[in-house]
C-alpha cells in the first residue's frame, strides 16, 4: 500500500532530525575533548607523545567512518559487549571527529608566532601558562573557521550511521521515500532540514571571527 | 657580588661552535654594550644568558640562580631577568596593560590592584602613560618596543636584556626607543645590550665588549673602546661600522 505524503511523514522526518542533532553533538564533545588532547599532544614537547598522536590522526583519517562504526558496532558485540546502536553510533563518530578536530587545532596552535613562544618563556611563564593565557586564545581565532568548517561536515556525515539501524534524518527520509515512493517532497525535506540545521553554524561562525577579529584592533 | 657572572661558556648549533669560551661579569648598575659583526655570537650569548639557548658547557649565574648546561633553575632564573627582541613580540589578544600585567599576576602571582600598579608605572617609565588600554596593532613600532620594555620592567628585573631592539626601527622612532633606554640606566638598572648603535653605545654603556668569532675579543670601558681600539679587528669593525 502507498502512502500519501502528509503531515505525519513531514512531522517523522523533522522529530527525526533530534537524533541527528544528538549525535553531532555527543560526538562534538566527546570527539572535540579528545580532540583537544590529541592537539596538545601533538605539539608536546615530548616526542613519544608528538609520535602517539600522529599516529592516531593518520590512522584514523585512513580509515573510513563506515570501517569505525561497523567495529565498533559489530566488532565489539562479536566481542560480547552489547552496544546500542546509538551509543556506538556516537562513539565512532567521536573517534572520528577526534583526529580531524586534533588535525585542525594542531594547525591552529602551530599558526602562532613562535616569537610568542619565546617572549612568554622570557617572562618566566610555565609551558600550562603559555598555552592558556599566550598560545590558546590566539589560537582559537585561527581555528573558528575550518573548525565550523568540519562541524558541519560533521552533520552531514552522520547520515551514515543510519547503516546500523540509528533511524535519524537521513534514514527517516529512507523510510517514509519507500512507503510514498515521493522521492522529490521526501528528500527535499530531508535536505531543507540539514540546511535548516547547518545554515546557523555558518552563520555563527562568520559573526564569532568578525567579532574576535574586530577585537584586536578595536 | 655581580648581577650577571658568565665563566666559560661554551655554545655550538650542531658542528658550528659560536661561542667559545665566554667570561663576562656585569656589576650591579652597570650598562654593558656588545657589539660585533653580524655572525659574532653577540645575541646568542645575550638569549643564553636567560635560558632561551641551552649552553653545552661553562656557567651562567643571576643575582643567585645558577644556569648550567641541564637546565635546571631556569624560571627562577626568568624571574630576575628581563629580554626586549628585535621584533617586540607583544601579546596582539591583550591590550597594552593586559600585556603587561599578565605575567606579574600568573608568574609572581601578584594582586589585580597592584599588578595594575605595576604596569601603571612601568607604562610611565617608558612615557606611555595614556596608552595603557591601546591594542598593540594600533601602536607605532617604536611605542610597541616601548611597550615591550615596560612589559619587562613590570617584573622588577635585576638586570634587563636588550637584543637589537632599535634594528626594525626607521632613524625616528630608534631615537624614542634610545632614550627610553637611556633613561633606565641613569635610574639605575644594570643592563646588558646588544647593539648597532655605536654612538648609543658610547655615551651611555660604561663598559663596551667587542665579540669576534664567538670569543670577547676586546673589552673596556665604552671611551677607551671606542677611542683607543687595540686590536686590528676592532679597529677595522669601528673603520667600516662608524661614520
Amino acid at each position: 500500500m502507498i502512502r500519501t505524503f502528509s503531515e505525519s511523514e513531514f512531522l517523522f522526518i523533522v522529530s527525526s532530525a533530534r537524533w541527528t542533532l544528538l549525535l553531532t553533538l555527543l560526538s562534538l564533545l566527546l570527539g572535540g575533548l579528545l580532540g583537544f588532547i590529541v592537539a596538545l599532544a601533538r605539539t608536546s614537547q615530548l616526542a613519544p607523545l608528538r609520535m602517539l598522536a600522529a599516529g592516531w590522526i593518520g590512522m584514523i583519517q585512513g580509515i573510513p567512518v563506515l570501517m569505525l562504526l561497523f567495529l565498533s558496532y559489530y566488532g565489539l558485540s562479536m566481542g560480547g559487549v552489547d552496544m546500542p546502536p546509538i551509543v556506538a553510533a556516537s562513539v565512532s563518530m567521536a573517534i572520528y571527529a577526534s583526529a580531524y578536530l586534533g588535525e585542525i587545532w594542531r594547525g591552529s596552535i602551530q599558526s602562532v608566532a613562535w616569537q610568542q613562544w619565546e617572549a612568554s618563556a622570557a617572562l618566566a611563564m610555565s609551558r600550562a601558562q603559555q598555552y592558556r593565557y599566550v598560545i590558546l586564545p590566539q589560537a582559537v581565532r585561527i581555528a573558528v573557521a575550518p573548525t565550523v568548517g568540519f562541524i558541519v561536515q560533521l552533520v552531514k556525515n552522520t547520515s551514515i550511521v543510519s547503516i546500523i539501524g540509528v533511524v535519524e534524518l537521513a534514514r527517516a527520509g529512507n523510510l517514509v521515500n519507500n512507503a510514498t515512493f515521493a522521492p522529490f517532497k521526501v528528500f527535499g525535506t530531508v535536505a531543507a532540514v540539514y540546511f535548516i540545521i547547518c545554515w546557523p553554524i555558518s552563520l555563527l561562525a562568520r559573526r564569532l571571527e568578525g567579532k574576535l577579529n574586530a577585537r584586536r584592533s578595536g | 657580588m655581580p648581577v650577571v657572572q658568565v665563566e666559560g661558556v661554551r655554545k655550538s648549533f650542531g658542528a658550528v661552535e659560536v661561542l667559545k669560551g665566554i667570561d663576562l661579569t656585569v656589576e650591579r648598575g652597570e650598562v654593558i654594550a656588545i657589539i660585533g659583526r653580524s655572525g659574532s655570537g653577540k645575541s646568542t650569548l645575550l638569549r643564553c644568558i636567560n635560558g632561551l639557548e641551552g649552553i653545552q658547557a661553562g656557567r651562567i649565574e643571576v643575582s643567585g640562580h645558577k644556569l648550567d648546561a641541564s637546565g635546571r633553575g631556569l624560571r627562577d632564573l626568568r624571574k630576575d631577568v628581563g629580554i626586549v627582541f628585535q621584533s617586540y613580540n607583544l601579546f596582539p589578544h591583550l591590550r597594552v596593560g593586559e600585556n603587561i600585567m599578565l605575567a606579574p599576576r600568573v608568574v609572581l602571582g601578584v594582586g589585580k590592584a597592584e599588578a595594575r600598579q605595576r604596569a601603571e608605572e612601568a607604562l610611565a617609565e617608558v612615557g606611555l602613560a595614556e596608552r595603557f588600554e591601546a591594542w598593540p596593532d594600533n601602536l607605532s613600532g617604536g611605542q610597541q618596543q616601548r611597550v615591550a620594555i615596560a612589559r619587562s620592567l613590570a617584573m622588577k628585573p635585576k638586570v634587563m636584556l636588550f637584543d637589537e631592539v632599535t634594528s626594525a626601527l626607521d632613524p625616528e622612532l630608534t631615537g624614542e626607543v634610545l632614550q627610553t633606554m637611556e633613561r633606565l640606566a641613569q635610574h639605575g638598572m644594570t643592563m646588558l645590550l646588544v647593539t648597532h648603535e655605536m654612538a648609543f653605545a658610547r655615551r651611555v654603556a660604561t663598559q663596551t665588549i667587542f665579540m669576534h668569532q664567538g670569543k670577547v675579543w676586546e673589552v673596556g670601558p665604552s671611551e677607551r673602546i671606542f677611542g683607543a681600539p687595540q686590536t686590528p679587528e676592532l679597529r677595522q669593525f669601528l673603520g667600516t661600522g662608524l661614520k
